[in-house]
């Protein structure tokens, strides 16, 4: 499954699934997030299959940014069988996201 | 837009490498403030640059900058607010990104150390980027801490979003709206518990929700983490190579004497290896 770009309903559905999640949240006017965006692109090329790795529009989706209290973009965020396991804030090569891929996977 | 080389500073040490990779025929992209804020545009006599005795630093930023643009370099004025090495290097300047094969570090020294509680919260109510975090804090307050001469300009996008501002400064910029309250202060210090819930300025609490900490330039170590550094400056050889390939350094930013030939010479270098390392990838 390549990139997903989720909504609020398909973020839910994918969370309640077991496995890896990881989700970026991002906004279009955030020069960070779109340096970040092929990044995650590139993970959800290299991790196809074995974990989902979506992105979250925080203008789209205010609600999942309020629930998770994103107060900083690019966040990207990690979930495990639905808990949160990990996140990581700010602009950062990709082996600091495909650590905790890893060792989760 | 791609670049062969990107510079982030536009002092006498970033001018130089840009026109070192222009006479070997790349592309040079500088980032840096208005040359005409910098501290050495304030000095009032530079009598040890070869050649030139006597010149006023604004004279001679201003011939530097002259022979830069007429050397076909290209400038963005802004801050570079983050950095990312991979696939080249991308680098942003507000909402916008530049490339490039290979960077150059010349931001000069930055005087300031970090706020008490600045490094604990940032990313959880300390930002460094008005244009990137304002709109998750629309309808907050928000405190800036105006370091920069940009400052009152992020100030006032801050408040047309949305976010009720209040700007702290030493002084009062002139270019401050009167309609954004204001409060003198040098100490800063950023307070909460999960994230932050006030700034003390000079003693005085603020609430707030995020704290927007508007300095000159962010620290080379804030923006690439893996370079290594000794005593405060940025670790080079005498290629001017730092720990980070394709990153190279030069000026004040590498250390003592603080010095405009210095600063030149080193560019020189930095600029004719960074041109060297671009060849040798395209091999």
């Amino acid at each position: 499954m390549a990139l997903q770009h989720f909504t609020e309903e398909s973020f839910d559905k994918a969370l309640s699934q077991p496995g890896l999640l990881v989700a970026d949240f991002w906004a279009e006017w955030c020069g960070p997030c779109r340096m970040l965006g092929p990044v995650v692109e590139q993970l959800a090329a290299d991790y196809d299959g074995k974990a989902v790795i979506g992105k979250i529009n925080v203008d789209d989706e205010p609600e999942l940014a309020q629930r998770y209290g994103i107060m900083s973009i690019p966040t990207v965020m990690f979930f495990k069988d639905g808990q949160e396991i990990d996140k990581k804030i700010g602009v950062m090569p990709p082996q600091e996201f495909t650590k905790i891929i890893d060792a989760n996977i | 837009m791609k670049y062969d080389v990107i510079v982030l500073g536009g002092g006498p040490a970033g001018l130089a490498a840009a026109v070192a990779a222009r006479c070997r025929g790349k592309t040079a992209l500088v980032v840096g403030n208005r040359w005409q804020d910098s501290p050495l545009a304030k000095a009032e006599k530079i009598d040890n640059y070869l050649g030139l005795p006597g010149r006023t630093g604004y004279e001679l930023l201003a011939e530097f900058q002259k022979h830069a643009e007429d050397a076909g370099v290209e400038f963005v004025t802004g801050r570079a607010i983050s950095l990312m090495a991979w696939d080249g290097f991308t680098v942003t300047v507000g909402a916008d990104l530049y490339q490039g094969g290979a960077l150059i570090m010349a931001p000069g020294v930055v005087r300031q150390a970090k706020f008490p509680g600045e490094a604990e919260y940032l990313g959880r109510g300390v930002s460094y980027c008005a244009t990137c975090d304002g709109m998750l804090y629309r309808g907050k307050d928000v405190v800036v801490v105006g370091r920069t001469a940009d400052a009152p300009e992020e100030a006032k996008y801050l408040k047309s979003i949305g976010c009720a501002v209040t700007y702290t400064a030493q002084k009062r910029p002139d270019e401050l709206p009167e309609d954004i309250p204001f409060v003198a202060a040098s100490k800063v210090e950023v307070r909460g518990g999960q994230t932050v819930a006030s700034v003390l300025l000079d003693g005085t609490e603020v609430p707030c929700a995020c704290a927007f900490i508007l300095r000159a330039s962010l620290a080379p170590t804030d923006l690439l983490p893996a370079l290594e550094t000794e005593g405060g400056y940025i670790k080079v050889d005498r290629a001017m190579k730092t720990s980070v390939e394709g990153v190279f350094a030069c000026g004040d930013c590498t250390g003592t004497p603080l010095q405009v030939a210095k600063a030149v010479g080193e560019g020189h270098v930095a600029g004719l290896s960074a041109c060297e390392y671009l060849d040798k990838q395209s091999k």
